[in-house]
C-alpha cells in the first residue's frame, strides 16, 4: 500500500520524466473518470445499442445482424407511423406552448411580487411532484371522467344537464394532463432567469418613457428568454415520447409515438423497427427543438 | 433664477423608519445641485422621489411648476443615470441610447441624428455598434449619460454615478460632467457621499443626515461656514473645542477659549448655547506651522505626537497643553513639514477669523 505514493514522490533518477500522468489535466480526468464512465455507460451505451438495432432486422426469434435500411423505410413511410409522429409533435408543441404561457405569469409573479415568501411559493409549486407521476395522471381521470369532478360540478351549477363525454380519452385530456404535470419544471427555469434580471434595468426603461407593458416586452421578456427556451425544451422533449399519459387518459385519439414504440418492443416483437422509430423520433425532436429556439429568438428580436 | 424643482415638506416613512423627514428644498433651473450625505441619510430616497420611483408619504414635489405626485416616472420630465448605469445588456450602444426615442416615433434620420449627437457629446461616437458587455466602466457611464440626455429632460438625476470608477477616471469624469452640464444647461441633481465630488462639481450642496437637510449652501460657504458639527465633520477634517459664551448679539458670539483666546465669531442660524458653552471649530489647514523664529499675531505651542504623510501634504497631530484633544494640522510639504520628527516641539499660527461656531 505504501509503495505506490513512495514511488511517485521520490524518483530522483528520472527528473525528465515530466509525464502527462502527473499533469493537472490527468489528475482532473482521474477524478472525474469513475462518474464519467458511469454516465457514459448509462447514457451513451443504450443509445448506441438502439442505434445499432435500428439497422438490423428481426428474423422471427433471432436478430439478423446484416445492415438494412428497411426499418427506416417503414418508420418514415407507413402512414400510421407518420400520423403518430406528427400527432406526438403537435401535442408536445401545444403542451409546451401552453405550459410556458401558464408558467410565465406564475414565475413572474413569484419573482417580482413574491416578497419575502419567494421560497415558500416555490416550495408550494413542487408539492404536486411529491406524489407519483402515475398518481397525478390518474387523478385527472377522476377530474375529467364521465362521473368526474368537473362533470358533476358543472351539472350541479346547472351549466350542463348531462355529462360531457369529450373531456376524457382524447388528445385534449393528454394536453391538460401533461401541462399540469410539467408546469413546475417550466416555472423554475423561467423564475431563475427572471430573478437574474437587474431590477434597475426595468426602472431605467420606465425612466426612458416606457409604461409597464412596454418595459415588459422590451426588457423583461428578452432578458428572460433563456429561461423561456429552457422551459420550452424541458417540457417539449420529454412529452414527445411520453407513454404513460396517452395510455391512461388518451384513449384511441390520444395515442402517441411512444405507444407504437412500446408495441414494437413488446407485443410486436420487432425490436429493430422499434429502434428505428426511436431514432427517428430523437432526430425529429432535436430538429424541432432547434427550430423552436430560433423562432423564439427571432420573435423577441422583432419586439424591440 | 426660476425654481425648476420645489420640494415642500416631503416625508417618507418605511414603517416607523423615517427615510425623509420634512424635507423642503428649491433647486433652480440650470443649477448643478448635489445631495451629499453618508449612506442611509435619505439622499437616494429623495432623488428617487423626484424621479418617481418612490412616492413620498406626505408633502409635494413640483417640477417646473407642475406637481408630480402620482405621475409615473415615464411621464416626468426627468431622466436618471443609475448607480450601476443599468445599461440594457441585450442592446448595443446605439440601441441603448435610442431606447427612449423609440416611443417618440421620430423618423429614422432624425432618430439617428439625435443618437449620433448624444454619443458625440459624451465622446463615444466611434462605439455605436459596441455590445453592452464590451464596455469599460467609464464607457458604460457615458452610455448612461447619453441615453438620458438624448431625451432632453428638464432635470438630469445622477445617482452616485462616479462611485464605481477608479480614482483617476473619476476625476476625469468629474471635469467632463461639469462641462457637459454647462454645455446642455439643464438642471443636474447629483447624489453623492464623496465630499470632494460635491465641492468640485456643484453650484450648491445640500448636506443630509438622518432624513433631514442639515444645510444648503454653495461649496465655499458650506466648507467655510458649516452650520452644525455634523456638517463640519462630514466635509473634511475639523478640530473641535468647547468655548464659554461671554456675550451674544443677533449675529455674533463672543467666546472665551482655552488656547485661542477671546474671539468673536458669527452666530450660526438656530444657535443656542448649552450651559453657556458653544462648540468651536477650526479646519486643519487653517493652522500653519511657524518655522524657526517666525512670529505671528496669534500662535500656540505644542508637541508633535503623530504624523501622517499624504504626498503633497502632511497631517501633524499636535498635542497642545490645555486642549481636550490633540489638534490636527494639515501643512503642505513645500517647507519640509514631512521632516518634522514626532516628539518635536512646534509652534502654530492661526487667524482668529478661521474659527467658526457650530450648532451641536
Amino acid at each position: 500500500m505504501t509503495a505506490l505514493p513512495a514511488s511517485t514522490i521520490a524518483d530522483p533518477d528520472a527528473p525528465a520524466r515530466a509525464h502527462w500522468k502527473d499533469s493537472d489535466e490527468a489528475k482532473g480526468l482521474m477524478l472525474v473518470s469513475p462518474t464519467l464512465l458511469y454516465a457514459l455507460a448509462l447514457l451513451l451505451l443504450p443509445i448506441l445499442i438502439v442505434f445499432a438495432y435500428s439497422f438490423w432486422s428481426q428474423d422471427y426469434l433471432t436478430i439478423d445482424h446484416s445492415f438494412t435500411l428497411d426499418n427506416y423505410r417503414t418508420a418514415l413511410g407507413e402512414p400510421i407511423y407518420q400520423d403518430l409522429l406528427w400527432r406526438s409533435l403537435t401535442i408536445s408543441l401545444v403542451v409546451s406552448l401552453i405550459t410556458v404561457m401558464v408558467s410565465y405569469p406564475i414565475a413572474w409573479f413569484i419573482s417580482f411580487h413574491g416578497g419575502v415568501h419567494k421560497s415558500l411559493w416555490l416550495f408550494l409549486i413542487t408539492v404536486p411532484c411529491w406524489t407519483s407521476y402515475l398518481l397525478r395522471v390518474m387523478s385527472w381521470k377522476v377530474i375529467l371522467g364521465y362521473q368526474g369532478v368537473l362533470n358533476t360540478g358543472l351539472m350541479s351549477t346547472g351549466l350542463i344537464d348531462k355529462p360531457v363525454t369529450s373531456l376524457l380519452y382524447n388528445s385534449n385530456a393528454v394536453v391538460i394532463t401533461l401541462v399540469h404535470s410539467w408546469a413546475a419544471f417550466a416555472i423554475l427555469p423561467i423564475f431563475v432567469s427572471l430573478e437574474k434580471i437587474d431590477r434597475s434595468l426595468i426602472e431605467a426603461a420606465h425612466d426612458l418613457g416606457d409604461n409597464k407593458i412596454r418595459s415588459f416586452l422590451r426588457v423583461t421578456l428578452p432578458l428572460s428568454l433563456p429561461g423561456v427556451i429552457s422551459a420550452f425544451l424541458i417540457v417539449m422533449i420529454p412529452t414527445v415520447g411520453d407513454y404513460v399519459t396517452p395510455k391512461l387518459v388518451g384513449g384511441k385519439d390520444g395515442v402517441m409515438i411512444a405507444t407504437a414504440i412500446q408495441a414494437q418492443f413488446g407485443k410486436g416483437a420487432n425490436w429493430p423497427l422499434g429502434a428505428a422509430l426511436s431514432v427517428t423520433t430523437m432526430v425529429v425532436v432535436s430538429v424541432m427543438a432547434g427550430a423552436v429556439v430560433l423562432a423564439l429568438k427571432f420573435f423577441v428580436r422583432r419586439i424591440r | 433664477m426660476a425654481d425648476m424643482i420645489s420640494i415642500r415638506s416631503v416625508s417618507r416613512y418605511y414603517g416607523i423608519y423615517k427615510a425623509l423627514d420634512d424635507v423642503s428644498l428649491d433647486i433652480g433651473a440650470g443649477e448643478f445641485f448635489s445631495l451629499l450625505g453618508p449612506s442611509g441619510c435619505g439622499k437616494t430616497t429623495l432623488l428617487r422621489s423626484i424621479a418617481g420611483f418612490d412616492t413620498p408619504t406626505s408633502g409635494d414635489i413640483r417640477i417646473d411648476g407642475q406637481s408630480v405626485i402620482g405621475t409615473p416616472p415615464n411621464r416626468r420630465p426627468t431622466n436618471m443615470v443609475f448607480q450601476n448605469y443599468a445599461i440594457f445588456p441585450h442592446l448595443n450602444v446605439e440601441e441603448n441610447v435610442a431606447y427612449g426615442l423609440k416611443r417618440l416615433k421620430l423618423d429614422t434620420a432624425e432618430e439617428r441624428r439625435r443618437v449620433g449627437a448624444a454619443l458625440e457629446q459624451v465622446r463615444l461616437g466611434a462605439l455605436g455598434k459596441r455590445g453592452a458587455n464590451e464596455l469599460s466602466g467609464g464607457q458604460r457611464q457615458r452610455v448612461a449619460l447619453a441615453r438620458a440626455l438624448v431625451m432632453r429632460p428638464k432635470v438630469l438625476l445622477l445617482d452616485e454615478p462616479l462611485s464605481a470608477l477608479d480614482k483617476k477616471l473619476r476625476e476625469e469624469m468629474q471635469v467632463e460632467l461639469r462641462s457637459l452640464q454647462k454645455a446642455v444647461g439643464i438642471t443636474f441633481i447629483l447624489v453623492t457621499h464623496d465630499q470632494y465630488e460635491a465641492l468640485g462639481l456643484s453650484d450648491r450642496i445640500a448636506v443630509m443626515f438622518g432624513g433631514r437637510i442639515a444645510q444648503v449652501a454653495t461649496p465655499k460657504d458650506i466648507y467655510q461656514h458649516p452650520l452644525t458639527r455634523e456638517v463640519a465633520d462630514f466635509l473634511g477634517g475639523m478640530n473641535f473645542m468647547k468655548a464659554r459664551v461671554t456675550g451674544e448679539t443677533a449675529g455674533e458670539l463672543s467666546v472665551e477659549t482655552h488656547r485661542f483666546g477671546n474671539v468673536r465669531v458669527s452666530k450660526p442660524l438656530g444657535f443656542a448655547a448649552r450651559d453657556g458653552h458653544a462648540t468651536l471649530g477650526i479646519r486643519p489647514e487653517r493652522l500653519r506651522v511657524l518655522w524657526d523664529d517666525a512670529e505671528a499675531d496669534h500662535s500656540l505651542e505644542g508637541q508633535v505626537v503623530d504624523r501622517h504623510y499624504f504626498g503633497e501634504i502632511t497631517h501633524l497631530i499636535v498635542d497642545v497643553p490645555g486642549m481636550e484633544k490633540p489638534l490636527s494640522v494639515s501643512e503642505t510639504n513645500n517647507f519640509g513639514a514631512d521632516d518634522i520628527p514626532v516628539g518635536a516641539p512646534i509652534r502654530l499660527a492661526y487667524d482668529p477669523d478661521a474659527l467658526v461656531a457650530l450648532r451641536d
